[in-house]
């Protein structure tokens, strides 16, 4: 019981980061990294809940319609809805298709994209582990969720399955080379130590970079800038190269061939229903926000708050502490906003009260963010989150604006324009660094 | 650094691996075997981690999915599973089987009896636990300890090789 105290002294500690696998004493270790296991668990998965939602909301406002209305206010219940029918559907095997491998297809698939939430850094004490090799463990993993795609394609033993599980895989390799090629160049700003956009001044000796998703933000902290903007152009173009290949990797839209409903019915996952088609679903939100928050770790900063250096002091520290309780306020005040713009007709006033009662969550969980302990534990999750976020959106608009591309079109995408962009900007980071370095040991002579 | 490498890990993971190794010579359908071949590598994987070698775990990981998934596409377009499946299993190089896993199971007992001066002593211990990353580059790429630098270019000269000559192979006009 102590030692759960001690942690918890621990973790309130404003000046201390611990995070559940460094903390030493066995029972507390494993109990603590069970609950950040659970709640990463429960917070993914109501991403993709609220995820399910947004997209078919904002999708629908892009092409002029009103989405889902009828399930609760402003179709807010829908995705429940959408989860109670799929649970309690029919779960068909086809007579043709190889049993085991179908039943584990969907497994292999969820297990790949939730375990690699393990090191994803929501700041530098909530990370359920910090391991040496982080982002390698990331992209190895994520990698696999491939394989499962490739089962579930094969074990239906049907036509379109097959060929959307092949267009996945070929697409996959192709895109993993682009995407390795821009993490290297950003893993290796991490080992530049040049100060500012240009990485000039700092130390003049040459340091070792780090693999760890932590350590990754850290030296951006420590940097004083996002990797997105140093060496400016190279960690632009290096980002945008990953953010291309990431939608690629996720079988999203532009790049959505392996599920193509215009041509392969629903491509990989075509035989499956109820359980275990959510389960893919599931799968494919999650994977889209693991690759996010590589991108939000890696280029973006992880959980740094905006101009940490720029606008540094207490003074800004607690003006950005107030960020995360004003969304809620906002969103809040939307809320409201929207239950005064109910229909007045008696048939709705169960809707309105829900609604209304769904507002004053929302304002009562913005009043809890300004409590000071909260709120400074609070501040580097939100910041990590909203980051993230804002890469949810960018995938649901690339959806409402892109037209689906060919397959060899997005093969010459991958293989003649991002891998030797790739290359170039790999090459170009180091020769530039390596400049810096021996500029500033000419200006320290 | 509490310790994760205990007993019922290590014997549920090489467990894991025996079955899965004993499943991939065993079983007819040849995508069942890669599954079997996946799984019994990723618990390889797992007995690296409990050695605090967490790099080697992350490159096992990402080499043999890679790897697996080349062996799928193959299964897939070359193997017609049906025919397979009614085939009875042969198997007539028995006799180069048993010369080649008496030569691998001397290795084996060599290397665990003699295993300590096979290896020079203190250099390969001098890592922390979980530093084994920077020691994996220490022991290639450092001015004093690296030694192993000439053996792992020849193996990527290798890699090279294997590529230039995928190339000529696949394309017929250069």
């Amino acid at each position: 019981m102590n030692e759960f105290m001690q942690y918890v002294q621990k973790y309130l500690d404003k000046d201390v980061t611990v995070s559940p696998g460094a903390f030493g004493n066995i029972p507390a270790g494993i109990f603590w990294a069970t609950v950040y296991v659970l709640v990463v668990f429960a917070g993914v998965s109501l991403g993709v809940i609220c995820m399910n939602w947004l997209e078919r909301k904002i999708l629908a406002h892009m092409q002029v319609r009103l989405g889902p209305m009828r399930v609760g206010p402003h179709g807010l219940l829908q995705p429940i809805a959408d989860a109670v029918k799929l649970l309690i559907k029919e779960d068909i095997i086809p007579a043709e298709a190889d049993a085991v491998v179908f039943w584990v297809a969907p497994f292999i698939v969820t297990l790949a994209a939730f375990t690699v939430f393990v090191v994803v850094p929501f700041g530098p004490a909530h990370a359920i582990t910090d391991m040496n090799i982080g982002i390698l463990f990331m992209l190895g993993v994520s990698s696999l969720s491939v394989l499962g795609i490739v089962t579930a394609g094969w074990a239906s033993n049907s036509h379109y399955p097959l060929i959307g599980a092949l267009r996945s895989s070929a697409q996959m390799v192709s895109y993993e080379v682009a995407m390795g090629l821009a993490v290297v160049s950003a893993i290796l700003m991490t080992s530049l130590h040049g100060v500012g956009f240009f990485g000039v001044g700092g130390p003049t000796t040459s340091g070792t970079g780090t693999l760890s998703m932590i350590g990754i933000v850290q030296a951006q902290q420590e940097q004083q800038v996002w990797f997105i903007f140093k060496f400016f152009p190279l960690g632009l173009i290096a980002f945008a190269i990953f953010a291309i290949a990431m939608i690629a990797e996720t079988n999203r839209a532009p790049f959505d061939l392996p599920e193509a409903e215009s041509e392969l019915t629903a491509g990989f996952h075509t035989e499956y229903s109820g359980f275990r088609w959510s389960l893919f679903f599931l799968a494919e939100y999650s994977a889209m926000m693991a690759v996010s928050s590589i991108a939000v770790t890696l280029w973006l900063g992880g959980w740094l708050r905006p101009f940490p250096n720029a606008l540094g002091g207490h003074a800004w520290d607690l003006v950005f502490a107030f960020v995360p309780g004003l969304t809620f306020l906002f969103l809040a005040g939307m809320t409201f906003y929207n239950v005064r713009r109910m229909p007045q007709h008696p048939f709705f006033k169960i809707q309105t009260m829900g609604l209304a009662a769904f507002g004053a969550t929302l304002g009562l969980t913005g009043l809890v963010l300004f409590i000071p302990p909260v709120r400074d534990r609070v501040g580097d999750i939100f910041w990590f989150v909203a980051k993230v976020a804002a890469f949810m959106y960018l995938y649901i608009w690339y959806r409402g604006t892109f037209p689906r591309y060919r397959f060899d079109q997005l093969m010459k995408v991958g293989w003649k324009v991002l891998l030797p962009i790739g290359l170039g900007v790999l090459i170009l980071t180091a020769g530039v660094g390596i400049v810096g370095l021996e500029m500033a040991q000419h200006v320290a002579h | 650094m509490a310790p994760v490498a205990t007993p019922f890990f290590f014997y549920l993971l090489a467990a894991t691996m025996i079955i899965g190794g004993i499943l991939v010579i065993t079983r007819k359908n040849a995508v069942h075997s890669a599954l079997a071949l996946i799984t019994a590598l990723l618990a390889q994987s797992g007995i690296y981690l409990m050695l605090y070698a967490p790099f080697v775990a992350g490159v096992q990981i990402i080499l043999y999915a890679g790897g697996i998934m080349v062996l799928f596409l193959f299964v897939i377009m070359l193997i017609s599973i049906e025919r397979t499946i009614k085939e009875r299993q042969f198997n007539k190089q028995w006799l180069v089987g048993i010369v080649a896993a008496a030569a691998l199971g001397g290795l084996f007992i060599a290397v665990y009896t003699k295993g300590k001066t096979l290896f020079p002593e203190g250099r390969l211990l001098s890592y922390a636990e979980g530093q084994n990353t920077q020691g994996v580059a220490a022991l290639l790429y450092d001015q004093h300890t690296g030694m192993y630098m000439f053996s792992f270019e020849i193996a990527s000269l290798l890699l090279l090789v294997a590529i230039i000559g995928a190339v000529v192979m696949a394309k017929k006009r250069i």
